[in-house]
């Protein structure tokens, strides 16, 4: 302990370290401490104000300034992919709108084929069916006209027959018109 | 320290200032050289630590950040933007308080801050940079620190009284408060070693008990590292405040 204190015995300016001061308390070495720290701190001060803080300051304004850039550039490329995926639904559904208009344009032109053709096999029908009627109705006029004739021959058999005169078919014929229209 | 050893526990040793060589004219004391290690650990962070100026930090780079971010949040919160002048005075305040406290933990170490004269010079510079620059700002309207608003003129004479009592007693408490909280922490902490050592060289039975002051230093050093962050920033915040009434004098 005293070999202790003794080595205290020159500390500060005045070196007069009296045994049992608090050191803390002791004056003799507030001369020495004040100008150590006056140069100390004014040191750090210097060092920090020109030199530290500007640096540290440059670093984070660089890195909010790369951090904005990334943000940025991470929105316009969102952008351009939600443009591209807009353009290709907007193609796809041009696509759907034009394969639906080729398909309803073809159908179109089928029923029109079809109904142009149905129309021109019916008036085809229509046309054979009345050549057929009337061939029908030429034969059956000719065939009931032949029924006149047989009629009128046969009345004049009959009459030959009976009476053994020869009725004209002048005659005759009017008998069975008459006969016939009763 | 060595003392210890023999047995008598001497908690103030480690205050003592001793000369360690004479540089020039200039004396080396143990507190002027842990002065320059201040200077040295925080050059080392801020300076060298921050010179590869790199995007993605590293780790000294990191640390850097850190400090610089944590007092600049402080000195906007409780300053203002305003407050930002006083950026670099305050974060020199900052690292000096916290390297000095940081490095006096370390066992057989000198802690600047456990001395009165230190601290209260460093208070000093903050009440004489606020009353300069209050002046400076606000000429005599710097005054009207001192007289609170809205107050019957009764009891304005009394008011002005505390206010100026409370603003000179400001540099008091900011010193006292730093110096006390170092030197006590280190007193105790000293003597819980001690008698760690105590017990261990008595010989007796007593050996036994030597791991409960062991525990207690162990205990202690966590609370004080605690202390000597807490101390740095209460200094940073406090200067911030002071520096407040310097830039917004009104109440």
């Amino acid at each position: 302990m005293a070999s202790t204190e003794q080595t205290n015995t020159e500390v500060g300016h005045e070196g007069g370290h009296a045994s049992g001061v608090f050191p803390p308390f002791d004056p003799s070495t507030f001369g020495s401490q004040l100008l150590w720290l006056a140069i100390i701190f004014g040191a750090l001060y210097l060092l920090m104000s020109r030199v530290a803080l500007p640096r540290v300051e440059g670093i984070l304004a660089a890195r909010k300034a790369a951090h904005e850039g990334d943000l940025a550039e991470a929105a316009r490329l969102r952008a351009e992919t939600e443009a591209s995926i807009a353009s290709f639904e907007k193609a796809l559904a041009d696509a759907h709108a034009h394969a639906e208009e080729i398909g309803q344009s073809t159908r179109d032109k089928l029923n029109a084929e079809i109904m142009a053709k149905r129309k021109a096999f019916d008036a085809e029908l229509t046309a054979n069916l009345d050549a057929e009627e009337h061939t029908i109705a030429a034969n059956k006029a000719k065939a009931m006209q032949n029924v006149g004739e047989i009629a009128t021959e046969s009345t004049i058999a009959i009459i030959q027959h009976l009476t053994g005169q020869v009725p004209s078919a002048a005659d005759a014929s009017a008998a069975v018109r008459h006969v016939s229209n009763a | 320290m060595a003392a210890e050893s023999e047995g008598a526990i001497d908690p103030i040793h480690q205050f003592v200032i001793e000369p360690m060589f004479h540089l020039g004219g200039l004396t080396v004391t143990n507190s002027a050289a842990y002065m320059v290690a201040i200077l040295v650990v925080a050059s080392f962070v801020m300076i060298f630590g921050t010179a590869p100026k790199a995007l993605v930090p590293g780790r000294l780079q990191s640390l850097g950040e850190v400090a610089y971010e944590f007092v600049a949040d402080t000195v906007r919160g409780s300053a203002g933007h305003e407050g930002m002048r006083f950026f670099p005075l305050v974060f020199s305040l900052f690292m000096f308080v916290l390297i000095a406290n940081l490095i006096g933990l370390i066992p057989f170490t000198f802690s600047v801050t456990s001395h009165i004269i230190v601290t209260f010079a460093l208070a000093a510079v903050v009440i004489l940079t606020v009353i300069l620059y209050g002046f400076y700002k606000n000429g005599l309207h710097f005054l009207g620190l001192f007289v609170p608003s809205g107050v019957s003129p009764v009891l304005l004479p009394l008011l002005v009284l505390i206010e100026v009592i409370s603003f000179i007693s400001r540099p008091i408490s900011l010193s006292v408060r730093l110096f006390a909280n170092m030197l006590a922490g280190h007193i105790t902490l000293n003597v819980f070693g001690g008698f760690v050592a105590m017990l261990l060289a008595s010989g007796t039975w007593a050996v036994i008990l030597s791991p409960l002051p062991f525990a207690m230093t162990v205990a202690l050093s966590a609370l004080e590292l605690l202390v000597a962050f807490l101390q740095a920033y209460v200094f940073a915040i406090l200067t911030c405040v002071y520096l407040n009434d310097a830039i917004h004098p009104g109440h």
